[in-house]
C-alpha cells in the first residue's frame, strides 16, 4: 500500500475579502500551528482588492517561511485589464517565489519558469497536464469538478508530475466580469465600495424555496456545500495523488489542517474525521459528489460494503 | 466583417448558407461539442454533405470540438478532429489545450480557432495560444467591453471573433461548473448547461415552479410567462432581496455597436444558437446580413426586427457596455 504519510498539504489562497489584520493573523497562526507544507497567498478573485493585503504581504511570507512552509504566490483567476496582466508579469520578473497560474495569461508569462497550476485552470486530461508540465508546471491542482475516474487516468499517465486535489472548501464554481455580490447590495463593480468584505465566508444565495444553494464572493460564485474528500483520501493516495488542498473558509483552519494530517497519518479514521469536520465547519453541509461523478452538491457516504467484501 | 452562423441540424445549415452566412459552425452528435443536446448536431455523413453544399455556395464551415477531453477517452476527440479535417472543415474551434496541441502537431495546415470556452480574455493568453498552437482566430469571452476588445486587438497576432446576438453567458465561459453542481452535467465535460433531462416544472398553489435537479430556479406567479431554468438566469434569495441575482432572462444584442466593433478590429461576428430551429436561423442570418450590408443610418428598422426574435424579447449589450458589470 502507498504510504499515506508521504503526502503533503497545501493551504490554498483565501478567496474571500478579509480585513487585512484578520488575513495577516490567520496566516501567522497557520505558520505557527498548521501542519501544512505549502501556503498559496495573494488575491485570486478580484484585482480591485489587491491593495488590502499588500502592507502585510512581506511579514506573512517571512513568518510562513521561518516556519518551514513553502510560499507560493497566487495570480488572478480572470485577467481582462492591462494593469492585471502587467501585475502578473512584474511579479514573475521580480519574485523569487514560486507562482501559481489560475488563468491562461499566467501560463503564458510563466513559461519555462517553474510554477504551479491552480484548480481554476482547465486540466481535464493527461495530454493537457503533460503540455503544462512541458512548459514548467511542477505541481497541478486538478479542478474540483473532476471525477475520480479522470483523476486516476491522469495520475496513471503522468506519474512524475505532482498532482493535488481540492480536498476541503467551498467549491469555486464560476467567475464573471460582473459582480453579483456588489449588485445584490445595490452597487456595481466599478463603484462597489468593497461590500464583499462584509461577507468573509461568502454571501448566501438561497432558492426561492429557501434551499441553501450557492454563495457570492465578489465576482466569484462558490458552492454552499463544502467539498470534502476526507473520506476518499486513501483512494486518492493509492491513485498517486501527492497532495491535498485545503481552501480557507472562515473557520478554524488550523484544526481542519490537523484533522486532514491525522487522517492521512492513520491517527484518526476517515469516518471519525468526517464527523469531526462537520463540527469544525458547521455552517454548510459537506459534499463530495464531483469526486463520484455526481452532482457536486451531494454527499456520497463512504461505502461499508468494502468491509463486507473483504472480511477482516 | 464576416457573419458566423449557428447550425444544429443539416436543415438549419442549409438555411444559414442560403441566408448569406460567411461561415456556418456546427458540431458532431456527441460529447465533443458544447451544444450536445438531444436531436441536435451532425453525423459524419451529414457533415460531409453540409460542407459540400457550403463549398458550392462559397461559404465556410467551422467544426466545434469545444468541450474538454474526458481523461482516458481522448480518442473520441482525436477522431472528431481527424474526421473534421478529412471532411474539409475550414476551421476547427477548440477549447482544450491537449486537443489544440494534438491538432497543431498532426494537422499543421488546419486552421485552428480558439473557442470562447477556452476563456482567452487578454493578449498574453491569446498570444500564448497563437505561439503554442498556431491559433489563427480567437472567439473572445463575453466578459469584455468594446474598449477592452479594441485594446486586445492592437496587441494580439490573430483575428478576433465576437458574439453579437443570441444567448448570453453571464459567467466566464469554460470556467463554470454551476450546472454540474446542480445536475452532474457541465458544459466543459458534457457539452450541456442546465440540461433538459434535469428540468422539472411543478405547480405550487397558483405558482409555477421551475427546478433544476433538486434546486428551485424560479417561481412564476399566475400570468407571468415561465422561462427555461438556466441556472444563472434564475431568481434567488440573497440577504433581504430576491430577484435575478446573476442576470435577467435576456439575450445578447450588440448589433447597435457594429461600427464600434469594426473600429475595434473585430474580424467576425458570431451568432449564438445551434439549438435554434431553421426558421429562426434563416430569419436572424438574413436580417443581420442585410444590416451589415446597409449604411449605419439605414440599419434601425432591421435591428428592430432582430430584437423581436430575441429570447423573451428582452436584450442586453452585456459586458460590452461597462455599466453591465
Amino acid at each position: 500500500m502507498t504510504d499515506m504519510k508521504k503526502t503533503s498539504l497545501t493551504l490554498g489562497p483565501v478567496y474571500y475579502l478579509w480585513n487585512a489584520e484578520k488575513w495577516r493573523d490567520f496566516h501567522f497562526r497557520i505558520a505557527d500551528e498548521a501542519p501544512v507544507d505549502r501556503v498559496v497567498i495573494g488575491e485570486t478573485v478580484c484585482s480591485k482588492r489587491q491593495h488590502f493585503i499588500e502592507p502585510h504581504l512581506a511579514e506573512v511570507v517571512e513568518r510562513l517561511e521561518s516556519a518551514g512552509k513553502t510560499v507560493i504566490l497566487s495570480t488572478l483567476a480572470l485577467v481582462t485589464l492591462n494593469r492585471e496582466s502587467k501585475q502578473i508579469r512584474e511579479m514573475a520578473e521580480v519574485s523569487e517565489h514560486l507562482m501559481e497560474a489560475n488563468d491562461l495569461s499566467a501560463l503564458a508569462i510563466l513559461k519555462d519558469k517553474p510554477h504551479t497550476i491552480g484548480p481554476l485552470v482547465n486540466v481535464y486530461n493527461a495530454p493537457t497536464a503533460r503540455l503544462l508540465a512541458s512548459r514548467g508546471a511542477t505541481r497541478i491542482c486538478l479542478p474540483p469538478e473532476l471525477p475520480f475516474s479522470s483523476v486516476k487516468e491522469i495520475t496513471a499517465e503522468l506519474p512524475d508530475i505532482d498532482f493535488e486535489v481540492f480536498a476541503f472548501g467551498r467549491m469555486p464554481l464560476a467567475i464573471s466580469a460582473r459582480c453579483a455580490h456588489a449588485r445584490s447590495k445595490g452597487k456595481i463593480k466599478d463603484n462597489c465600495q468593497f461590500v464583499c468584505g462584509e461577507d468573509p465566508d461568502g454571501l448566501p444565495v438561497r432558492t426561492l424555496d429557501r434551499q441553501s444553494f450557492l454563495a457570492l464572493n465578489g465576482v466569484q460564485t462558490v458552492s454552499h456545500a463544502c467539498q470534502s474528500l476526507l473520506g476518499e483520501l486513501d483512494h486518492l493516495v493509492e491513485a498517486g495523488v501527492r497532495s491535498f488542498r485545503l481552501s480557507p473558509q472562515d473557520c478554524d483552519m488550523v484544526a481542519v489542517a490537523k484533522l486532514h494530517r491525522a487522517v492521512l497519518d492513520g491517527a484518526v479514521d476517515a469516518d471519525a474525521g468526517v464527523a469531526k469536520l462537520r463540527q469544525l465547519y458547521a455552517v454548510a453541509p459537506l459534499a463530495n459528489g464531483f469526486h463520484h461523478a455526481k452532482e457536486g452538491a451531494v454527499w456520497v457516504a463512504r461505502t461499508r460494503s468494502l468491509q463486507a467484501a473483504w472480511p477482516a | 466583417m464576416e457573419l458566423i452562423c449557428p447550425a444544429g441540424t443539416p436543415a438549419a445549415f442549409h438555411e444559414a448558407v442560403d441566408a448569406g452566412a460567411d461561415a456556418v459552425y456546427c458540431g458532431f452528435r456527441d460529447e465533443t461539442n458544447a451544444r450536445n443536446f438531444p436531436g441536435l448536431n451532425f453525423s459524419r455523413e451529414e457533415l460531409r454533405e453540409a460542407i459540400a453544399y457550403a463549398k458550392r455556395k462559397g461559404t465556410q464551415t467551422f467544426v466545434a470540438l469545444n468541450t474538454f477531453m474526458r481523461a482516458g477517452a481522448e480518442e473520441i476527440w482525436y477522431r472528431g478532429a481527424a474526421d473534421a479535417v478529412a471532411l474539409g472543415a475550414d476551421a476547427l474551434i477548440l477549447a482544450d489545450f491537449g486537443l489544440m496541441a494534438h491538432v497543431a502537431e498532426k494537422y499543421p495546415q488546419q486552421r485552428l480557432h480558439v473557442s470562447v470556452q477556452a476563456s482567452a480574455s487578454n493578449p498574453d493568453a491569446i498570444n500564448f495560444l497563437v505561439d503554442a498552437f498556431n491559433a489563427q482566430r480567437v472567439v473572445l469571452p463575453r466578459t469584455l467591453t468594446i474598449a477592452d476588445i479594441a485594446r486586445i486587438g492592437k496587441n494580439i497576432r490573430c483575428e478576433m471573433e465576437v458574439f453579437v446576438f443570441g444567448g448570453l453567458c453571464v459567467m466566464a465561459e469554460g470556467r463554470c461548473s454551476l450546472s454540474s453542481y446542480a445536475t452532474g452535467k457541465s458544459p466543459n465535460m458534457n457539452g450541456v448547461c442546465s440540461p433538459a433531462s434535469h428540468v422539472r416544472y411543478r405547480k405550487d398553489g397558483g405558482e409555477l415552479v421551475s427546478e433544476l435537479g433538486e434546486f428551485t430556479i424560479n417561481r412564476f406567479p399566475a400570468g407571468e410567462a415561465a422561462g427555461y431554468p438556466t441556472l444563472c438566469k434564475g431568481r434567488f434569495d440573497i440577504a433581504d432581496s430576491n430577484g435575478y441575482a446573476f442576470e435577467d432572462p435576456v439575450s445578447l444584442d450588440v448589433m447597435g455597436e457594429l461600427e464600434a466593433l469594426k473600429a475595434a478590429g473585430v474580424k467576425a461576428l458570431k451568432i449564438e444558437g445551434r439549438q435554434r430551429g431553421k426558421a429562426y436561423v434563416a430569419e436572424v442570418v438574413s436580417t443581420m446580413k442585410a444590416a451589415l450590408n446597409s449604411p449605419p443610418d439605414r440599419r434601425a428598422p432591421l435591428l428592430a426586427r432582430l430584437r423581436t426574435m430575441s429570447e423573451g424579447q428582452k436584450t442586453t449589450s452585456g459586458a460590452y457596455e461597462k455599466r453591465w458589470r
